[in-house]
C-alpha cells in the first residue's frame, strides 16, 4: 500500500488541533480559579491597607455598615463555626451509623436502593433547605423550646446536618467497605459477634476515612450559603448560644452583595476579606480532607 | 480407607460430613477422627476440599450464602455444624490463623489482646500477661517485647503471620486450625513457623492445611489426602509418605499429579 502523505499531514494537523483545543480546556478552569485567588488577593490586600490586620482578628464586633464601624471578624467566625458544628453534631453519629448499615450489615439489594436515595438529599437546592428551616424546623422546635426566636443558629445547623448526611455516610461508607475482608474473617474467627466486627474492627480500621469525610462535609457546611443567609437571621453575634440569631460569613457575603454598596467602598471591599477568610478555611480543610482519604487509600493499596 | 490411628484421644470427630456450594458437591461422605495433641495435615490439589473442611470446624462457610452441609463434627459431645450452636461460641474453642497474614492496623499488643477484651477481660495485668505469654508462645517475644505500642504492620511478613498465630492463642483455644498458613512466607519464616507448629502441639490440637508437601511431612503426625471432595486415604504420615495404601495418594505424593 502506498502512503498517501498529503493525507498523513492532514491527519497530523487534525490531531494538532484537537489536542490544543483540549488542552485550552484544560487550562481555561486553572486560569478561572487563578483569576479569583488574583481578585480576591488583590482586593483583600486593599482591605487590610485601610483597616489593621489586628483589628481584624481581635475585635469583637462586626458593624461596617454602621456609622460606628467595627471590623472584628470573630461574629462571624463565631456564627459559622457555631451552624457548621451543630451540623457535625447531627450528621457525624447518624451518618457513622447509616454507613455501618450500609456497608455491614445492608443485603446488596437494600444498599443498591439506599445509597441512591441518600445521595438525592445532596441533590436539593439549598433554598429550599432554608425554607424548611425557617417555615417547618423552627416552629417545630418553638413548640418545645418556647423561647427560641425565629432566627436562630439551632434550626438551621440541624438542617445543615441533613444536608451534609449524605456526604458523610457516602465518603465514610467507601471507607468502611474498603476495609479487607481479611481483617473481618479474623476478627469472626476470635470469636467476635458482628456488632464487635463492625465497631471494634471496621470502624478503627476505616478511621481517616471517616475523619476525611467529617472534614469534607464541615468544609460543606463552612461554605453553605441560603440555608443560613435565610433561617439564621442577620446579626453578628459573638455567641455559642445556638437558641440565638446569628451571622455567618457567607450571609454577610448576601447581605453586602444584595444591598447598593458602592465598588471600591470600605463595606465593598469587606466582602473580599471575608470572602479570602471563607476560601482560606475551606481551601484548607479540603487539603486535610483528601490527604486523608488518600493516606486511606494507600493503606489498603 | 484404613484407620489406624488408635493412639490417643479423640479430639473431634467427623461423621457422614458433605458440604456443597450450590449445586457443587465440595465434600462427600467425610469420616475421620482428629486426634488430640496431634498436629494433622490436609493436604490435595486445589479444589479438593481441603479448606473448605477446614472451614467447617470453626463454621468459618456460615458467611457463604450458597453453603449447606450434612452430618455431625463431634467436640466435647456437641455438633459443632449444629445450627442451633452458635458460631461464636465455636470460634472461641477453635481458633483459626489465615493464609494471607491478616494483623489488625493496630498495635502489636492491641492485635493480641483484641480477643480477651471482647470477651471481657479488662484488668491492665492481666492483659500485659497474656501478651507476654502469646507472644512468647508464638516465638515473637523476643523480638518484638521493645515495641509492642508500634503498628503490627510494621513487622516483617513471618512476624505477621507469628503475630496472627499469637493472637489466635491468646483466645486459649482447644483447637489451632491453620490454613495454609506459610504460602505467603519466604523459606526462613516458613521454617520458624514449623518450628512453632511442633511446639504448639503440646498444648493444642492443630489441624493444617498445606500445598507443600514436605511441610506436611516434616510437622504432621497425621495426613489425610482429600481428593475431588473424598477423603481418599487417611493415616500416620509416616505412613502415608513411606508406604501409602492407595495407588491415587501415591501417584499424588510424588507428583505424578496434582
Amino acid at each position: 500500500m502506498i502512503i498517501n502523505s498529503s493525507s498523513v499531514q492532514i491527519r497530523k494537523i487534525k490531531e494538532n488541533t484537537v489536542q490544543a483545543i483540549l488542552f485550552g480546556c484544560a487550562i481555561f478552569s486553572v486560569f478561572v480559579t487563578a483569576g479569583i485567588i488574583g481578585v480576591l488577593s488583590f482586593e483583600t490586600f486593599e482591605f487590610f491597607r485601610e483597616v489593621s490586620i489586628i483589628e481584624f482578628f481581635t475585635d469583637t464586633q462586626w458593624t461596617p455598615l454602621f456609622t460606628q464601624k467595627h471590623f472584628g471578624i470573630a461574629p462571624l467566625l463565631c456564627g459559622t463555626f457555631l451552624t457548621s458544628a451543630i451540623a457535625l453534631i447531627v450528621a457525624a453519629p447518624l451518618g457513622i451509623l447509616t454507613s455501618v448499615y450500609l456497608s455491614e450489615y445492608a443485603s446488596p439489594r437494600v444498599r443498591r436502593v439506599i445509597k441512591p436515595i441518600l445521595e438525592i438529599l445532596a441533590g436539593v437546592p439549598t433554598v429550599i433547605y432554608g425554607y424548611f428551616a425557617l417555615l417547618f424546623v423552627t416552629p417545630l422546635l418553638q413548640k418545645v423550646l418556647p423561647d427560641l426566636p425565629g432566627f436562630n443558629a439551632l434550626s438551621p445547623g440541624i438542617v445543615m446536618g441533613i444536608m451534609i448526611l449524605p456526604i458523610i455516610s457516602s465518603l465514610s461508607e467507601d471507607a468502611m467497605y474498603a476495609v479487607p475482608q481479611s481483617l473481618r474473617n479474623a476478627a469472626y474467627a476470635l470469636g467476635s459477634s458482628k456488632l464487635q466486627v463492625s465497631f471494634k474492627v471496621v470502624i478503627p480500621s476505616a478511621f481517616s476515612g471517616i475523619t476525611a469525610s467529617f472534614i469534607l462535609a464541615i468544609s460543606r457546611a463552612i461554605g453553605e450559603t441560603m440555608l443560613v443567609a435565610i433561617a439564621a437571621g442577620q446579626m453578628p453575634n459573638l455567641t455559642l448560644n445556638p437558641m440565638e440569631s446569628v451571622m455567618t460569613m457567607t450571609t454577610f457575603i448576601v447581605q453586602v452583595s444584595l444591598g447598593d454598596t458602592q465598588t471600591g467602598t470600605i463595606e465593598y471591599k469587606t466582602i473580599f476579606a471575608v470572602g479570602t477568610m471563607l476560601f482560606l478555611l475551606t481551601f484548607g480543610l479540603n487539603i486535610i480532607g483528601h490527604k486523608l482519604r488518600k493516606r486511606f487509600r494507600e493503606v489498603y493499596a | 480407607m484404613s484407620q489406624n490411628l488408635n493412639a490417643g484421644d479423640v479430639c473431634l470427630k467427623v461423621e457422614k460430613f458433605n458440604a456443597w456450594y450450590d449445586q457443587f458437591h465440595a465434600l462427600k461422605d467425610i469420616n475421620m477422627d482428629i486426634r488430640k495433641n496431634k498436629v494433622t495435615a490436609m493436604i490435595g490439589p486445589s479444589g479438593c476440599g481441603k479448606s473448605t473442611l477446614i472451614r467447617c470446624f470453626n463454621r468459618m462457610n456460615d458467611f457463604i450464602p450458597t453453603f449447606r452441609q450434612t452430618g455431625k463434627i463431634l467436640f466435647e459431645g456437641n455438633d459443632l455444624s449444629d445450627r442451633f450452636i452458635d458460631p461464636v461460641e465455636v470460634r472461641i474453642k477453635v481458633g483459626m490463623v489465615f493464609q494471607k497474614q491478616n494483623p489488625f492496623p493496630k498495635s502489636i499488643a492491641d492485635n493480641v489482646t483484641y480477643g480477651p477484651k471482647i470477651m471481657g477481660v479488662r484488668q491492665k495485668s492481666r492483659l500485659d500477661a497474656i501478651v507476654e505469654e502469646s507472644l512468647r508462645n508464638a516465638a515473637l517475644w523476643d523480638e518484638v517485647k521493645d515495641k509492642l505500642k508500634s503498628s503490627a504492620l510494621s513487622l516483617s511478613g513471618g512476624q505477621q503471620q507469628r503475630l496472627c498465630i499469637a493472637r489466635a492463642l491468646a483466645m486459649q483455644p482447644d483447637v489451632l486450625l491453620l490454613d495454609e498458613p506459610c504460602s505467603a512466607l519466604d523459606p526462613i519464616a516458613t521454617s520458624k513457623i514449623e518450628e512453632l507448629i511442633i511446639q504448639l502441639k503440646e498444648k493444642y490440637t492443630i489441624l493444617i492445611v498445606t500445598h507443600n508437601m514436605q511441610q506436611a511431612a516434616r510437622v504432621s503426625d497425621h495426613t489425610a489426602y482429600l481428593y475431588l471432595g473424598e477423603l481418599i486415604e487417611y493415616d500416620e504420615t509416616t505412613k502415608i509418605f513411606t508406604a501409602p495404601a492407595q495407588k491415587a495418594t501415591e501417584d499424588y505424593i510424588t507428583g505424578r499429579m496434582g
